[in-house]
């Protein structure tokens, strides 16, 4: 009897023991996917913000940053429970979070109930998540995954001829955002979008979606991710699969032209259209490369580093240079860090970024197509580059209003 | 594995009639640990801070609220629901449709009091056709059908946008204020919870001892020979679906008052299938199982990433330790924690040679 409550007690003094921490740090929560369908980006996101630690160092002013990390898999409830973890277990006092579309949406929902703290977007690309209802201390420095499709629609139309299309994507809201500024553009252009298909995140058989692809298009695009491309590029190959491709921005990424094995050569010759291209010349992202690849010996990295490791890299870069302007100074429910984010324009590896009134990203979208080094290693080449990318892609705010929300059958395919 | 625990406490002489009555029918009420547990539980918002209080401590109680309606069906009546866990998903899904949330197109806005009740019946409603739909099979066959039925509310929630809004679920969801209480903060949200607990706990401890809990283990035991006895299995099995239901049906509305969120990831069937790890766990032979159950797992899934961080480890194995501690768990002990306690009290008592022998069967 003794023994077990002593046992108790012990337990319960080890639980308060947790709390302390020291004085002059600055404690930074950040999570990502480091289980599930997107594992493997989460992992490079956090080489990104690695990356961006050792390019800008850790000292704001005299007081230091100290990261705290948690996991998710994808899913909004492992994203609100990780940031819940980290406000009230480890007492972080900004969020550096998170990674994927329904994630965002859940996240900034979960913002408003923190008004107190601030919350950077890490790499996350719904475009509901600044776009409705946005949270006052929400900052996103990267754009949504419709900004992210700029470019592709009149590039496959025009250029490539391109007539009839048809989609497959992951069921969620970053795949919807997606095709969303894809369908605008493809069908603005006068093209049509003959079929979309969804499939669930985290599918491994795609047996019967190969099967039910059209023949009649012109092209297939594919709106996938991480292990989901993966298994798709596998399955298609082996069904004798011959379309022309056409990818999103985490299709075409690293995170999947590096994977093992000979199916990813499918997407040679695929055009794309993302928030980054590998071969880029501009110096700013020649050097975050070399950088990138300074940090990591080759066989923990991607040759290149993907979309979502410029993500983390820009959204940390961001926080670093806000939180130098106000020398780290987090009084008055950080007002001053909060306005000094808002304000800030950064010279980001992927070119200039600066926020809107909705503290979204308005920046540079990238076309390209995917190539071989001649060495085996595939590469997203730039083929078109379009500056100033707003989140109602260039659209009269109140006619953009009228297409709708991202959905599955949103927007429709005509000219608006 | 007997169950029927009121048999074999010590008979007290002194007691009267009345008292002997009431402890027969809460034998925990003589056990000083038990009254220890419940007072520390009780003043759990002076010792612990809001991070374990809700974290850990209610979410304990809540995942144990749900582990406790399958160790009902599991313990009782020898039937493996994988569907508590749907149940209590479904519920959380009725109170977001039903009541107040940030997706106003969806929630039709009803006042907590009024969606709370109809998100309760209608799980409990849905939990009891499941389990007529189950209680046809036995054994094996009763764990796949009832995992057909979570993995197929799974993808359905994962593609319909119209009641269950898709992969991106069903955000901010309205918390009950009233009394000029806010129930979402963190102390009055966690002693509803234990009040919820509790009394999940002690209505499964007395149905356990109740004509029907007793018919009912008695059809788990041989069926046929209760039928022959003029009980009808099958409706003592539906009803029992029906009460484990409700209870998970509860747990599901605190848990979606504890996130303010909702979306598939809650009722996947990878959480289906931790729902019976942390019965098994904790040991379903008993109600209090699935709260110890509940609680090693929390504290694993929370504690897991920063333990191997600290000993310089690949802090992305974190599913392996949890993974490594359950193996050890139900290698070491069939019964879960429960079965390793009862053991170890067994050896304590035979070799100080008391007498007696507690109330463990």
């Amino acid at each position: 009897m003794l023994k077990s409550s002593l046992g108790l007690i012990a337990l319960s003094s080890l639980l308060l023991s947790g709390t302390a921490f020291a004085q002059e740090k600055i404690k930074v929560g950040v999570t990502a996917t480091l289980e599930g369908t997107y594992t493997v980006l989460g992992e490079d996101g956090m080489r990104g913000h690695q990356t961006a630690l050792n390019v800008l160092g850790k000292k704001i002013g005299d007081k230091e940053l100290e990261f705290i990390v948690a996991s998710t898999d994808a899913t909004p409830d492992s994203a609100v429970r990780a940031v819940r973890k980290l406000i009230e277990q480890d007492k972080v006092q900004i969020l550096l979070s998170p990674l994927s579309g329904d994630e965002g949406i859940a996240v900034k929902n979960f913002a408003k109930t923190h008004p107190e703290l601030t919350f950077v977007n890490a790499a996350s690309g719904a475009q509901e998540t600044t776009y409705v209802d946005p949270a006052p201390n929400f900052f996103r420095y990267n754009m949504d995954g419709a900004q992210w499709q700029v470019g592709l629609g009149k590039y496959a139309y025009e250029t490539k001829g391109y007539r009839k299309i048809a989609t497959v994507g992951e069921d969620y809201s970053f795949i919807y955002t997606q095709v969303f500024g894809l369908v605008l553009e493809f069908c603005g252009a006068g093209g049509q979008v003959t079929n979309r298909q969804w499939v669930p995140l985290g599918t491994k058989d795609f047996a019967s979606v190969i099967a039910a692809l059209p023949d009649d298009v012109d092209a297939i695009y594919l709106g996938l991710g991480g292990a989901d491309a993966v298994n798709f590029l596998n399955q298609y190959q082996q069904a004798g699969g011959k379309a022309h491709l056409m990818g999103g921005s985490i299709m075409i990424d690293q995170t999947i032209l590096s994977s093992k094995g000979s199916a990813k050569n499918a997407l040679i010759g695929t055009i794309a259209a993302s928030g980054q291209a590998d071969t880029w010349e501009d110096p700013g992202w020649q050097k975050f490369v070399k950088a990138y690849q300074d940090s990591f010996p080759e066989s923990k990295r991607f040759p290149s580093p993907s979309l979502l490791a410029t993500n983390y890299y820009g959204s940390t870069m961001a926080l670093i240079l806000a939180l130098r302007q106000v020398n780290g100074d987090l009084s008055n429910n950080q007002a001053k860090l909060k306005d000094a984010l808002a304000k800030i324009e950064i010279d980001a590896p992927n070119g200039k970024i600066k926020l809107d009134a909705n503290r979204q990203a308005i920046g540079t979208n990238f076309v390209t197509e995917v190539v071989d080094d001649g060495k085996g290693a595939l590469f997203s080449k730039v083929v078109k580059v379009i500056p100033n990318v707003n989140q109602t892609l260039g659209y009269d705010p109140a006619v953009f209003a009228k297409i709708g929300l991202p959905s599955r059958t949103v927007p429709e395919c005509k000219k608006y | 594995m007997s169950l029927l625990q009121s048999t074999q406490f010590r008979p007290d002489r002194s007691a009267n009639a009345t008292r002997r009555a009431l402890l027969r029918a809460w034998p925990e009420f003589q056990n000083p640990v038990a009254w220890l547990v419940a007072l520390i539980l009780v003043i759990m918002p002076l010792i612990a801070n809001g991070f374990f209080l809700i974290e850990i401590f209610a979410t304990t109680l809540i995942l144990g609220v749900i582990a406790l309606s399958l160790m009902f069906l599991a313990g009782y009546g020898g039937m493996v629901s994988l569907m508590q866990l749907t149940i209590a998903g479904f519920a959380g899904y009725m109170v977001a449709v039903f009541g107040v949330s940030g997706n106003a197109n969806i929630s039709l806005g009803w006042p907590w009091w009024l969606a709370t009740p109809m998100a309760l019946a209608l799980a409990t409603l849905f939990g009891t056709l499941g389990g007529a739909l189950a209680v046809r099979t036995e054994g094996i066959y009763t764990i796949m059908i009832t995992l057909a039925i979570g993995a197929a509310f799974y993808y359905f929630t994962n593609q319909n946008w119209a009641i269950f809004n898709g992969h991106t679920g069903i955000n901010t969801v309205a918390t009950p204020h009233f009394l000029g209480v806010d129930w979402r903060t963190d102390i009055a949200f966690y002693y509803v919870t234990l009040g919820v607990a509790a009394i999940c706990y002690f209505a499964v401890q007395y149905v356990s001892r109740a004509p029907f809990g007793l018919a009912l283990q008695g059809v788990r035991d041989n069926s046929r020979r209760m039928a022959a006895l003029g009980f009808n299995p099958n409706a003592h099995r539906i009803a029992a679906y029906a009460f484990a239901a409700f209870i998970a049906a509860l747990g599901g509305v605190l848990q979606v008052w504890n996130y303010r969120q909702i979306s598939p990831g809650s009722v996947s069937v990878g959480a289906c299938i931790d729902v019976l790890i942390i019965a098994v766990v904790g040991g379903i032979t008993r109600p209090i199982g699935p709260f110890i159950g509940a609680l090693i797992f929390v504290l694993l899934r929370t504690f897991a990433l920063d333990v191997l961080i600290k000993f310089g480890l690949d802090g992305n194995r974190f599913r392996l330790l949890i993974g490594l501690g359950f193996l050890a768990i139900v290698f070491w002990s069939s019964d879960g924690v429960i079965g390793l306690w009862e053991r170890w009290r067994r050896r304590n008592t035979s070799s100080t040679q008391r007498s007696g022998g507690g109330r463990h069967g």
